[in-house]
């Protein structure tokens, strides 16, 4: 323990060692006169304990077990007691220790409050993360789409991306020389010229060549979702990439009907932005699909008032879907005659992953996604 | 496309509905109205966005049927009339090659007069913004706009000798109406005199045999050609056409003489007069498959067990179905039991099959009125074998700060050599985006480089970034794809201190902690030569090299001017996944206390850590519960030079019973014994 110099300045003043004040006599009156003296000289050397160092010197100086002033002043007057006065004696001394008591309780409150006080820091600076690494809003997107369809009960299935042409268009109903095939450029394996054209490699253009495989490989009932990277032969823009993301359903078995296509993206569409979307469908035409459809949401943003997202339509289009074509059927019956469009029906539906993440994110150029730029991606911790 | 509505109320004069409500209905029956303008006393015009299997659609009478339909309204037919002709000899017409041209027809009209179009015609294509040429060449576009079906006009004068539809001979040579001169293909079908080509059959007119001003007699050609010659010929030349649009996606097979005796009624309106008989060749093969192909079953039954619940209660009735194919234009016989033999219309070269019938059906009813209901299912889910490791690994990725991105899945060909894991193993792309683009990624190092540059050379300092994707390998002939990790880091993105070596290692450490091994060791034997040969390290998982990682080759940071260090890595993730996820096991806690030891050691340069951590292990003391590296020193005072000082702290617990002193003393003499064996000693402080 050290005094600081100005505390013990004060006690030494106050406090001369030793002199042991004076009792007249064991009368109550003066009994009262000399406990009220001891007080005041305990009141006086209380008057400045501010640090904890003044208020540990007063308990020292006071109710110290060996030195004591309290208990000095108690053995002298009590040696000298008669019998009778030791009781009052006593009660007086108990009270003068619960009065010194309070005063040192008082005192380390008021003391411990300083210290606190001078460790107070500025809680408004801002605070040390350990900040985990973002995840990729697509990626981000593409889980959560996939995601609800595993509630549905459907496996997530997958492909490769680079696919034959037999794959990629024949067996989903692309003839060759179909100009349906226009609509997807295709970027293309060097030195394929030679093979057949049903063997020739390209980049996937979409992720449809997967429910193929899978029925391949799976007599109904399926259900399967299928997340993954495309390619298309585009030029980039804002809102074009040549590399993009596609999420594929399908669900195969007896009795699947368009009304249960149309519930189950309903569904999705629900859990996906919200109860309140409601979703409308609009024929159209895909080779693989028939009936198709394009669906539409109400805009998740202004709930169908129309706003700059909707472009004032109070509608987005998401998602293409139908009724599985039998002539696909047929190609995979080759394989697994299980899929015979006699028995069984199934639709497929897929919606493109950019897309629904930028909408959902405000992301206004594509690129972003595929550039690493951590000023963009630190966006999304 | 654009519609004009006046154009098409025309043909429907009961038509009440507003150009609004046509614009809507018509957009949920699937004949997509994109936008609409409103053009004041002249109706509106539709800006329409017709799906590649409607050509039939990709007119005006098209949509008016479609809404005659929609509505149950009569069609007005088109009116086809013409003065009888003079007399005169049939125009002599060969088609060489039926299987490309299914039908030709021919009509000879002579001294009419060239001049500009007036009227409604000037009128529809001012409203349309389609430029007007001439009366003659208006017409051949006016009834494409009208019905659909391309019509050409020949300047009669310019024929030699009979028209002939045959492919082009080699090195043959037609000056197209954009004036290019093309040579032609063998495969190109043409339309020839007996001295020269004359038009690419279906897709352009020639130049030499075009209407002219001085024209005074016409031959007007209406045709029918294979969808998929046309599309080749249109493709070969780099030339898509109104015309070509449309036979590559199928005509209507009986439209020609329609179309003829449209177009010539106009022409015929400024003078003039037809001379000899319409001539009309018809290939019956060609119409066997086209206008009269075998009329197909449809069942009611059928239509509901693909179609399913409607929210009207009483579904697709027969009535509902008859009532919607017959205003399409089919002829339906009924076979009983709600099923029915259908003729098909001509013009719909895509209804083919029963479905194609369940899809009018719907389409027309309106998919908005099926109900939503949700299906059934009775088989099982099957997870995916490494969707819980992909999962874990990312997981763990992002909490160690790692930030989530995705690349380009192409590179240049030097990225490819230098990065690709076995050399020439990387597939060439046939047309690729940009040179930069030229090959598949055999690694997904080349994008993980490129993304720390473009941080970089943004002035982002600190970066660590991951990413999972596919890279690829093999040759033209077989693509192997398997899963890849990348990571990379540089500047001070996972903590105070610049990133270093250790930390991809202590990341690939936790990584691989992920899964189930038996041995985990790192080297440096053999590194690809991108790595800093003193800064990189392979992970051996099992055996299995599982992943090379360090700093990026100084060279290679010069060359492409990366003002600091970088650190990359490249994780296999198809061998990483080929252990299983490792199943945490819980251990009993010692209830006794575990002692601490630090050892202050000199050592010889070089002793490698693991000489020291294989010579502990080796000491198979049961109660040495950890054992770690502290501190390392180097070139301080006390240290002799050439000497590190390292700072081992050891744990000690027994599960059984506290230590005591004496065996404590025991495990320290061993150690220190260990250490004097691989030429450390302990330090007099």
């Amino acid at each position: 323990m050290c005094l600081d110099g100005q505390s013990s300045f004060i006690l030494k003043k106050n406090m001369p060692e030793d002199a042991i004040p004076h009792l007249s006599g064991y009368e109550e009156a003066e009994l009262d006169q000399a406990f009220a003296s001891v007080s005041h000289e305990v009141e006086a050397s209380a008057g400045a304990l501010a640090t904890p160092e003044a208020v540990e010197s007063f308990r020292l100086y006071w109710l110290g077990r060996k030195q004591g002033r309290l208990k000095a002043i108690s053995d002298a007057w009590l040696k000298s007691a008669p019998p009778e006065a030791r009781k009052p004696l006593g009660q007086r001394f108990n009270k003068l220790k619960a009065e010194i008591e309070q005063r040192l309780e008082a005192a380390s409150g008021a003391s411990q409050a300083t210290v606190l006080d001078s460790e107070a820091i500025d809680i408004t600076l801002p605070g040390t993360r350990r900040q985990p690494g973002a995840e990729h809003p697509l990626i981000k997107t593409l889980n959560e789409i996939v995601g609800i369809f595993q509630r549905m009960g459907y496996s997530v299935g997958v492909g490769p991306e680079v696919e034959t042409d037999y794959y990629n268009f024949e067996s989903l109903n692309f003839p060759p020389g179909h100009p349906a095939r226009d609509t997807q450029d295709t970027l293309v394996i060097a030195r394929q010229d030679r093979k057949p054209l049903r063997d020739r490699l390209l980049m996937r253009t979409h992720t449809s060549p997967v429910q193929i495989r899978t029925m391949e490989q799976q007599p109904p009932p399926v259900r399967i979702v299928i997340p993954g990277k495309v390619h298309r032969n585009d030029a980039a823009d804002a809102t074009h990439s040549p590399i993009f993301h596609q999420v594929e359903g399908l669900c195969v078995d007896t009795g699947i009907t368009f009304s249960d296509l149309k519930g189950t993206l309903d569904h999705a569409m629900k859990e996906l932005f919200g109860s309140s979307v409601k979703t409308r469908f609009f024929p159209s035409f895909f080779p693989f699909t028939e009936p198709s459809a394009d669906v539409q949401i109400s805009c998740p943003f202004c709930g169908g008032a129309g706003c700059r997202k909707c472009k004032h339509s109070g509608w987005i289009e998401l998602l293409g879907c139908g009724m599985v074509d039998p002539s696909v059927f047929g190609f995979v019956a080759q394989k697994q005659p299980a899929y015979d469009p006699k028995k069984i029906s199934g639709f497929a539906f897929g919606m493109g992953v950019d897309r629904i993440a930028m909408m959902k994110y405000g992301i206004t150029d594509i690129s972003l996604m595929y550039s690493g730029d951590l000023r963009f991606l630190e966006q999304f911790a | 496309m654009k519609i004009l509505t006046s154009w098409l109320r025309s043909y429907l004069p009961g038509l009440a509905v507003t150009d609004r409500q046509l614009a809507d209905d018509l957009t949920l029956r699937g004949i997509a109205v994109d936008g609409v303008f409103d053009l004041g006393a002249n109706g509106s015009l539709f800006e329409m966005d017709i799906t590649t299997n409607r050509v039939d659609a990709m007119n005006h009478y098209g949509i008016a049927r479609e809404a005659a339909t929609i509505y149950g309204l009569k069609l007005k037919p088109l009116e086809t009339s013409l003065p009888a002709p003079k007399p005169g000899p049939a125009f002599p017409v060969r088609i060489e090659d039926p299987a490309l041209c299914g039908r030709f027809t021919a009509r000879v009209l002579r001294g009419i007069n060239v001049q500009p179009s007036t009227e409604i015609i000037a009128e529809r294509f001012r409203l349309l913004e389609q430029k007007l040429i001439s009366n003659a060449v208006d017409a051949t576009n006016y009834i494409v706009l009208a019905m659909g079906h391309p019509t050409h006009a020949f300047d009669l004068d310019k024929i030699e000798g009979a028209l002939i539809i045959r492919r082009a001979h080699k090195g043959e040579r037609l000056k197209t109406l954009d004036e290019i001169d093309r040579v032609l293909d063998p495969e190109d079908l043409i339309v020839a005199d007996e001295k020269k080509p004359l038009a690419l059959a279906g897709v352009m007119g020639g130049w030499d045999s075009r209407i002219t001003a001085e024209t005074k007699n016409v031959l007007v050609e209406a045709a029918w050609f294979d969808p998929v010659s046309i599309r080749r010929s249109s493709k070969r030349h780099l030339l898509h056409t109104d015309a070509s649009h449309r036979f590559e996606r199928g005509a209507d097979f009986n439209a020609p003489p329609v179309a003829s005796a449209l177009v010539s009624q106009l022409l015929l309106e400024s003078g003039g007069h037809q001379v000899g008989d319409f001539v009309d060749v018809m290939i019956s093969e060609a119409e066997k498959h086209t206008a009269k192909r075998s009329s197909i079953g449809f069942a009611v039954s059928e239509a509901r067990r693909i179609l399913g619940a409607t929210e009207d209660p009483e579904g697709i009735t027969a009535a509902t179905a008859e009532t919607i194919l017959t205003g399409l234009g089919c002829e339906l016989e009924p076979r009983g039991n709600e099923t029915y033999q259908v003729t098909l219309p001509s013009w719909r070269l895509d209804l083919e099959r029963e479905i194609d019938l369940i899809e009018e059906v719907a389409r027309v009813y309106g998919y908005n009125r099926f109900r939503n209901t949700l299906p059934a299912f009775t088989g099982s889910v099957i997870e995916l074998p490494w969707a819980a490791k992909e999962s874990a690994v990312r997981t763990a990725l992002l909490a160690m700060g790692w930030t989530e991105a995705i690349s380009s899945t192409f590179c240049a060909a030097a990225d490819a050599a230098l990065f690709a894991p076995q050399p020439n193993s990387a597939v060439a792309m046939g047309n690729p985006l940009s040179e930069e683009a030229g090959m598949l990624r055999p690694s997904l190092l080349p994008g993980m480089v490129a993304m720390l540059t473009l941080n970089l050379n943004r002035d982002v300092e600190d970066a660590a970034l991951f990413e999972a994707g596919t890279v690829f390998s093999g040759s033209p002939e077989k693509v192997d794809e398997r899963p890849a990790l990348a990571i990379g880091a540089t500047g001070r993105a996972l903590g105070e201190k610049p990133t270093d070596f250790y930390d991809l290692k202590g990341t690939i450490e936790a990584l691989l902690a992920k899964f189930a091994s038996r041995s985990l060791y790192f080297d440096n034997l053999l590194l690809p030569a991108w790595l800093h040969p003193g800064r990189g390290a392979r992970a051996v998982l099992d055996g299995s090299t599982v992943a090379y990682f360090g700093q990026l080759h100084p060279a290679e940071a010069e060359r492409r001017k990366l003002k600091q260090p970088v650190f990359v890595g490249e994780i296999y993730l198809d061998r990483t996944y080929r252990q299983p996820l490792r199943q945490p096991l819980a251990r009993d806690l010692s209830r006794y206390q575990a002692v601490r030891r630090d050892f202050s050691l000199l050592f010889p340069d070089p002793t490698p850590y693991a000489t020291i951590e294989d010579a502990m292990r080796n000491l198979d003391i049961s109660d040495l519960r950890a054992f770690a590296p502290k501190e390392i020193l180097r070139e301080a005072k006390s240290i002799s030079a050439g000497h590190f000082s390292l700072l081992l702290g050891t744990v000690f617990q027994s599960q059984e019973r506290t230590l005591r002193e004496e065996e404590l003393q025991e495990f320290s003499q061993r150690i220190i014994s260990a250490m004097e064996a691989i030429g450390g000693k302990l330090r007099t402080s």
